[in-house]
């Protein structure tokens, strides 16, 4: 038996959620003793990283219909491969293509779904998964009863594992008729890391008092290695673009690292970064309520304190 | 255009999050509930702003109990025209799609409209399921949309960045933040509410293929360890040394 596992690629590499839906394919599968077979639409350029995620093999689909993103399609072309493998689990990641895809392929293969796991399936009785809800309030453990299943992963919290497999690569030709929604215009982010994907996050509020005065922030971000982003209200003054806001309208994210700069945590921000590893608050409140939710913090002038972060974490990768 | 909008019950963001019966179940008590807030301020007002331009009619579906008509009547108040339940329990998201395509295949509509996500079970899964069931395309996450005869144009995000497409009607979009802001009911809304119809149906479909054991809350956190502003220096020797994280 195998389990199939989705990914997405960017220019022919395999986007970071996609290789974390392959590492928690691979640890399900090491217990059950299965394969895994990674499937992509059209050409990925290196199997080294899929080795080392535990792919066993790829299946590169090849049709002409899929030039664009077309989830109906793509989950019609991961369900032939389901069945031609005979497989009965199937893994994407809860980034946003496998958002689009997953709800149309458990029509497809008319399979019990659980979204956005935060742990590996628990087999001691049943098929049960552990996910957020409440908006990172919570947690619900989840049967799934159908014999068909699947599974989405939540991106940044399964921990990885490294194998050293040799993935083989197989094309496949699908037939898989005509799309019925026509891309006009894309617009992909630059070469940074996109804020869902960041593992640190540098984030700033109304506290900075003006777009002028993001150039610390991105310093900051800069010299961690960060991803920027902000609150709302700075958002909706379009101090920031709207793709940056985090919170529970905008962006929820689960970076490692998360550095709220003049925020005060509101429960509509902490909606969207609580699940982050290590939370650090600089504000000059003492009483901001985001302290509640931060490992660290420091209660002082943003003005002062950025910049002398910014030399420190200078000194230190020096 | 006909539109169909499918609206869900949530707890208010800033409810208390409890469970009883061993953890088994959400503990309601004392909490208020309002729509989906990517149900309302995005699905159903882009909805409503689309009926008001160029015509047609915007119903609202949800699937579950009676207790849920006043968070429905909120939607009528808002403006849809009228209001379908589906009598059931909403815990399993394949069976409250199917019975919400049963419906929608039955009555026929251009559009249907879902939010991105709930704020209760963060699942994303009803709308692709129900454009998968009534084999229509899915525009999800969509963030801008607008409709020239038959033929919409949307923006949508993709993982790393956005996307403009073209789409003939019938379809199913989820929508995201961008597609509309949100409107308060008015005092004339509220009223009309009131006689607008609810209609009632029976759940076509019964199966359900997930079933909730038990809830968990998180761990509490720690206290937060702060650092003295004159020496920030220090934070980042934490997070390097303690957190091992930079």
């Amino acid at each position: 038996m195998s389990i199939i596992v989705y990914v997405s690629t960017k220019g022919g590499d395999v986007l970071k959620s996609s290789l974390e839906a392959v590492s928690y394919a691979a640890q399900t599968a090491e217990t059950s003793n299965q394969e895994v077979v990674a499937i992509s639409v059209g050409k990925v350029n290196s199997m080294d990283e899929l080795g080392k995620y535990g792919a066993n093999r790829l299946i590169q689909v090849q049709s002409s219909s899929i030039s664009s993103f077309q989830p109906n399609l793509i989950a019609k072309a991961i369900h032939e491969i389901v069945k031609m493998e005979g497989s009965n689990l199937c893994i994407l990641s809860h980034d946003l293509n496998g958002k689009a895809i997953a709800p149309i392929l458990s029509v497809e293969m008319n399979a019990g779904m659980v979204t956005g796991a935060v742990g590996l399936p628990d087999n001691s009785d049943g098929f049960m998964v552990r996910k957020g809800v409440f908006s990172g309030k919570a947690f619900a453990n989840i049967k799934i009863l159908s014999e068909n299943k699947i599974v989405t992963v939540m991106p940044n919290s399964i921990e990885k594992k490294e194998f050293k497999n040799t993935t083989n690569v197989e094309d496949v030709d699908i037939e898989l008729g005509t799309p019925r929604i026509t891309v006009i215009d894309q617009k992909i982010a630059s070469t940074d890391v996109p804020l869902p994907e960041a593992e640190k996050v540098v984030s700033a509020g109304r506290g900075l008092k003006g777009p002028e005065n993001w150039q610390m922030v991105e310093d900051l971000a800069k010299e961690l290695g960060a991803a920027t982003a902000c609150s709302r209200p700075v958002a909706d003054m379009d101090w920031r673009p709207h793709h940056e806001h985090v919170g529970q309208t905008g962006v929820a994210i689960r970076p490692n690292l998360y550095i709220a700069i003049g925020i005060s945590g509101a429960i509509q921000h902490l909606a969207g970064v609580n699940q982050s590893k290590v939370i650090v608050v600089i504000n000059t409140d003492k009483e901001a309520p985001f302290f509640k939710s931060a490992d660290y913090g420091i209660v002082g002038d943003a003005f002062e304190v950025v910049p002398k972060l910014v030399e420190a974490v200078k000194r230190l990768n020096a | 255009m006909k539109i169909l909008v499918c609206i869900s019950k949530v707890p208010d963001t800033t409810a208390k999050i409890a469970f009883k019966d061993n953890n088994t179940s959400y503990d309601t008590n004392g909490v208020q509930f309002i729509i989906n807030p990517y149900d309302e301020w995005y699905a159903l007002v882009r909805a409503l702003e689309i009926k008001e331009s160029q015509g047609g009619s915007v119903t609202v579906i949800n699937v579950g109990g009676a207790e849920n008509d006043p968070t429905i009547r909120k939607a009528l108040a808002i403006g849809a025209d009228d209001a379908v339940r589906v009598n059931t329990l909403a815990s399993d998201a394949l069976n409250t799609a199917q019975n919400i395509a049963d419906y929608a295949k039955k009555e026929g509509f251009d559009m249907v409209f879902c939010g991105k996500e709930t704020i209760d079970y963060n699942g994303s899964q009803v709308g692709g399921m129900i454009a998968a069931l009534m084999d229509m395309p899915y525009i999800s996450y969509a963030s801008k949309m607008n409709i020239v005869e038959s033929k919409a144009t949307i923006e949508r995000d993709i993982q790393g960045g956005k996307e403009v497409l073209e789409v003939e009607v019938p379809f199913v979009l989820s929508a995201a933040k961008g597609m509309a802001e949100a409107r308060i009911p008015n005092m004339r809304g509220i009223m009309a509410a009131r006689t607008k119809p609810l209609n009632v149906i029976e759940p076509s479909n019964t199966d359900y293929m997930t079933e909730i054991v038990g809830y968990e809350l998180p761990p509490a956190k720690g206290e937060c360890r702060f650092v003295d502003a004159e020496n920030p220096e220090e934070l980042i020797e934490l997070l390097r040394n303690e957190a091992k994280i930079i």
